[in-house]
């Protein structure tokens, strides 16, 4: 187990493409890292940095306090599984688990015994010897993680591991995973699209979008103070609704109103009121999310701004039912509670939790508060 | 409408047939030729089987047909062919097996240009190098020899087997290799225990293209390769054009077929693979 | 611990160089075989040789040569002749044979091998065949009159005027099974419910052909090009073994004109000149047809 600290690195591919540009990320020992973003931000590309299977164009790279910069894949002390599984399509299960460990030239015994600890952690002893193509995709993914888990490396490298499996065996292997680095303390680089994964698995999140880490830090803080529109819109499911809206000065209160077609309410913002003063009159960017728009009974908190709604469409999700409405001309997702919702066409009373309500600047998508 | 079916069906069948007989006329004229006495060649019908079977014209299209001065028959030239055709293509598929290796999964700076200036090895007419060539094999006293002829058919060749792996190759994922490099595999490991395993098919196209192509080649064996050295398929021009004494059409055919035999041989035992080497050579990288 | 940090990078060094390392001879090769021979015959050509190579530049001595000799206009024109029904009849007889292939035929794997056993073969027994076929006193001429029609001639071989049709016939016999099998491959190669969607508007069969399969070999027919007029302009061994150029020049090819000139002639300039003649006209004609594919491939 090590640390991995990840200085300015920066990343231009030989046509000339600057894929990353300075990334900065550390990590301590045990932790487990997420990597999320849209498709082509270079999650990959800093993974196999990290692992040396691509060169880096400037910065550092460190593992456990020591550059490895230079170093070879093989030198780094690193395991990696690959979105594709990459099982050597030629040899057996056990062969695959044991093929690192037979080029470090681990004695034989060894290599058994590991073999087996491994195959029994993941339940696929019975599959020992059979070759990948005779094989399920969930279990070609276990026989991934038990390559890398058979050589106990300072660091274990996943790029979207779970991404090829159906929706039931991705939610199963997930727990898995949680479990296997609650007991191996493991440090752990998490590459994923699915953000659902990314908020359960990580004690840190690194969200990145055009070579640029756009924030880093807990899930939770994430969740709860975006650094910027697009972080706000990428974590969440559904996501957070921005709804286009002028800051407004009503008595001691600064808000921002809010219409639809029954007429428009002002709600008032508790955030620091030095900061929203400089912004009234202008157009923001209100966000919010759907579970801080809900019914009175779930809001269960009195003083909260109330506005009656017209809605457009209902969505039942079973444990809550997702009601959408239309303000300021933008759909808006309000989660509520299945008894309470109304029917579409019908008007319902929306409780605003704007506690927890962001604002950006419209122009440059940054935070206001 | 079921009435029309079947005449349009037949009508294909009829045609299909017909395109068969086609391909098959020379063949079988070949073959009964070969076992007819020039009376039986002289007198009756080509396309008749012969009235009395002989195999008098093998043996003499074997071992005493005359090729230019030299009436040896056809043996001597046919183990020259071997011994051209197995060195230079075990040599030629080893070296585009490892430069396909090298091209699709260790591409680096200037790689995908460098592939791309080995390929128009494949357009070019060899016209253009064979002068050349002559001039060389002369300097390294390989000229006339069967060596000469393993040098021009290896370095001629590499650019189409190189093509070949390299295709095959680019459809492994290189996830496989990055996987190989991070259990601590090096390049020879990752090749020899990765990649060949799985190269089976593919070395089975390119043996049987080049295998065929070698074999087959007339124009290197002309310019690079006389008398005693020379392969089959020159051998067996020399002796239907020798204009000298009586025009033997048996024995040329059965030298013929002689000549088409490995191939012939080739294909029946492994034509699957003799299709796909044609196709795969046909599709440009 | 230095110990294996500099192991460490020798790891990372030789996997750098090894595969730069392992690809050179073959580049080497290439530059020195491909690139520097095509430099060295076209030096040739600018230059005076005959019997012996010769370095001096002549300028285009050669080429005035080349193109003052009839019989170099001879072979082009064969080649034009040839080049162009080769290719028209190996397209036409390919695709014809792969739809009728296409057709859910019972014995479709024996007739596929009998119809691409020729490119199996070597020209050189396929000319040898053909011209014992195509021989007028023993041949399909005689077949002919024996059953009756006695005044039947069939003489290209021997005819100066027809002589390079013969070429033709053999030619196409050896590669439009080849043709065939490349078409059966794209038409094989089509999805299903392309046909499918098809048949439920109501299109007959030719027409699905027609319109819809066809059309979409696009890619399939300029790999196709590109393979004849290969061939066809290399082609040397099938003449050489068929008529041998025959009779006196008639239906000689460029290939031959070079062979004779480079090599038995003793006029090396020339061999030279015609060479580099012949390298042009297959880049004038495959440079086009590369770049009209790689734009259809772009399309689809
Ligand atoms: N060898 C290369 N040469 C040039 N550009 C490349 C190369 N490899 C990747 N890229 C580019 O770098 C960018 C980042 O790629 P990367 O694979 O890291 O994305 P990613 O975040 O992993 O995406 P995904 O979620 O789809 O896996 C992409 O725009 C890609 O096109
Ligand atoms: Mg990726």
């Amino acid at each position: 187990m090590a640390a991995l600290s990840i200085n300015n690195v920066c990343k231009t591919y030989a046509n000339g493409t600057d894929v990353l540009k300075g990334i900065n990320i550390a990590i301590g020992d045990g932790e487990f890292l997420i990597l999320v973003g849209p498709s082509g931000c270079g999650k990959s590309t800093l993974l196999n940095m990290i692992a040396g299977l691509d060169d880096i164009s400037s910065g550092d790279i460190a593992i456990g306090n020591k550059r490895v910069n230079e170093l070879s894949p093989k030198d780094r002390d690193i395991a990696m599984v690959f979105q594709s599984y990459a099982l050597y399509p030629s040899m057996t299960v056990r062969e695959n688990i044991s093929f690192g460990l037979e080029i470090r030239k681990t004695p034989r015994a060894e290599i058994d015994a590991t073999v087996k600890r491994v195959a029994e952690m993941l339940q696929i002893t019975h599959l020992l010897e059979r070759k990948p193509g005779q094989m399920s995709g969930g279990q070609r993914q276990r026989v991934a993680m038990g390559r890398a888990l058979a050589r106990n490396p300072a660091i274990f490298l996943f790029d979207e591991p779970l991404s090829n499996l159906d929706a039931k065996l991705r939610v199963e292997m997930r727990t898995e995973i949680k479990l296997m680095h609650q007991r191996l303390k493991s440090t752990i680089v998490y590459v994923t699209h699915d953000q659902i994964e990314a908020m359960t698995l990580g004690d840190k999140i690194a969200v990145m979008k055009d070579g640029i880490v756009q924030q880093f830090g807990s899930p939770q803080d994430i969740y709860d103070n975006p650094a910027n529109l697009f972080v706000a819109g990428f974590i969440g499911s559904p996501s957070m609704n921005f709804i286009p809206a002028t800051v407004v000065q009503s008595g001691s209160d600064i808000g921002v109103k809010i219409c639809d077609d029954n007429g428009c309410v002002v709600l008032p913002l508790p955030h620091d009121k030095a900061k929203l003063a400089a912004f009234v009159g202008k157009e923001v960017i209100f966000g919010i999310r759907p579970e801080q728009i809900t019914d009175a009974r779930t809001a269960h908190r009195d003083g909260l701004p109330v506005m009656a709604c017209h809605i457009d469409v209902i969505e039942p999700t079973g444990p809550d039912t997702l009601v959408f409405v239309s303000l300021n001309n933008t759909k808006v997702c309000c989660r509520t509670h299945p008894t309470e919702a109304k029917y579409p066409g019908e008007s319902m009373e929306l409780v605003f939790d704007v506690s927890k309500a962001v604002l950006f600047d419209p122009a440059t998508e940054a935070r206001i508060v | 409408m079921f009435k029309n079916l079947t005449v349009g069906r037949a009508l294909v069948y009829a045609a299909l047939l017909l395109m068969a007989i086609y391909y098959l006329l020379p063949l079988y004229v070949m073959l009964t030729t070969s076992f007819k006495s020039l009376d039986d060649i002289r007198e009756g019908n080509m396309l008749a089987l012969p009235q009395l079977w002989q195999g008098g014209a093998w043996s003499k299209a074997w071992a005493e047909a005359c090729t230019g001065v030299e009436c040896n028959g056809m043996q001597g030239f046919f183990w020259n062919s071997i011994k051209m055709t197995l060195p230079a293509v075990a040599i030629s598929t080893l070296l585009g097996a490892v430069n396909g290796y090298v091209v699709s999964m260790w591409r680096f700076k200037g790689s995908d240009a460098l592939f791309t200036m080995l390929l128009v090895g494949c357009f070019i007419p060899f016209q253009v190098v064979l002068l050349p060539m002559a001039q060389l094999l002369g300097l390294l006293g390989l000229a006339n020899t069967t060596a000469g002829l393993v040098l021009v058919h290896v370095v001629y060749g590499t650019a189409f087997t190189t093509l070949f792996f390299r295709n095959f190759y680019i459809t492994v994922p290189d996830e496989l290799v990055k996987a190989a490099r991070i259990d601590g595999a090096g390049f020879w490991t990752i090749f020899l225990r990765i990649l060949l395993p799985i190269s089976g098919p593919i070395f089975v196209v390119c043996i049987i293209w080049q295998f065929t192509q070698i074999w087959n080649d007339f124009l290197f064996g002309v310019v690079f390769a006389a008398g005693e050295s020379q392969p089959i398929t020159v051998a067996l021009n020399n002796l239907v054009n020798t204009s000298t004494g009586v025009k033997e059409y048996n024995v040329d055919m059965a030298a013929a077929i002689i000549a088409a035999l490995p191939t012939l041989f080739v294909y029946m035992v492994a034509g699957r693979y003799f299709v796909r080497g044609l196709t795969a050579g046909a599709v440009k990288g | 611990m230095s110990g294996s940090s500099s192991q460490g990078s020798l790891h990372a060094l030789a996997d750098r160089w090894l595969p730069k390392l392992v690809l050179s001879p073959t580049l080497a090769a290439s530059l020195i075989f491909v690139y520097g021979f095509i430099a060295w015959t076209g030096w040739l050509s600018f230059t005076e040789s005959r019997l012996m190579p010769r370095y001096e530049w002549a300028g285009f001595v050669q080429y005035q040569a080349l193109f003052e000799n009839e019989r170099w206009w001879t072979t082009a024109a064969n080649l034009g002749i040839f080049g162009g029904l080769f290719i028209l009849f190996c397209l036409l007889v390919g695709l014809l044979m792969a739809v009728l292939l296409d057709q859910k035929i019972r014995a479709e794997g024996a007739l596929r091998t009998v119809y691409l056993y020729p490119m199996a073969l070597s020209f050189v027994v396929t000319g040898t065949a053909w011209k014992w076929m195509l021989n007028p006193d023993m041949g399909l001429q005689k077949v002919v009159v024996d059953l009756g029609f006695t005044d039947f001639t069939f003489d290209w071989l021997v005819n100066p005027d027809m002589a390079i049709y013969t070429v033709v016939i053999a030619g196409v016999w050896q590669s439009s099974g080849f043709v065939m099998a490349l078409f059966l491959a794209g038409l094989r190669g089509i999805d299903d419910s392309i046909i499918k969607a098809a048949q439920v508007d109501g299109a007959s069969l030719p027409t699905i052909y027609r319109r819809i399969l066809i059309p979409s070999l696009r890619p399939v027919f300029f790999s196709v090009l590109l393979i004849l007029s290969h061939i066809a302009i290399k082609s040397f061994d099938l003449v050489m073994a068929l008529t041998g150029g025959g009779p006196g020049n008639s239906s000689d090819v460029p290939a031959i004109f070079m062979y004779q000139f480079a090599f038995t002639r003793g006029q090396l300039g020339v061999g030279a000149a015609s060479a580099m003649m012949m390298l042009i006209t297959i880049v004038a004609v495959l440079v086009p047809l590369m770049y009209m594919e790689t734009r259809s491939a772009k399309r689809v």
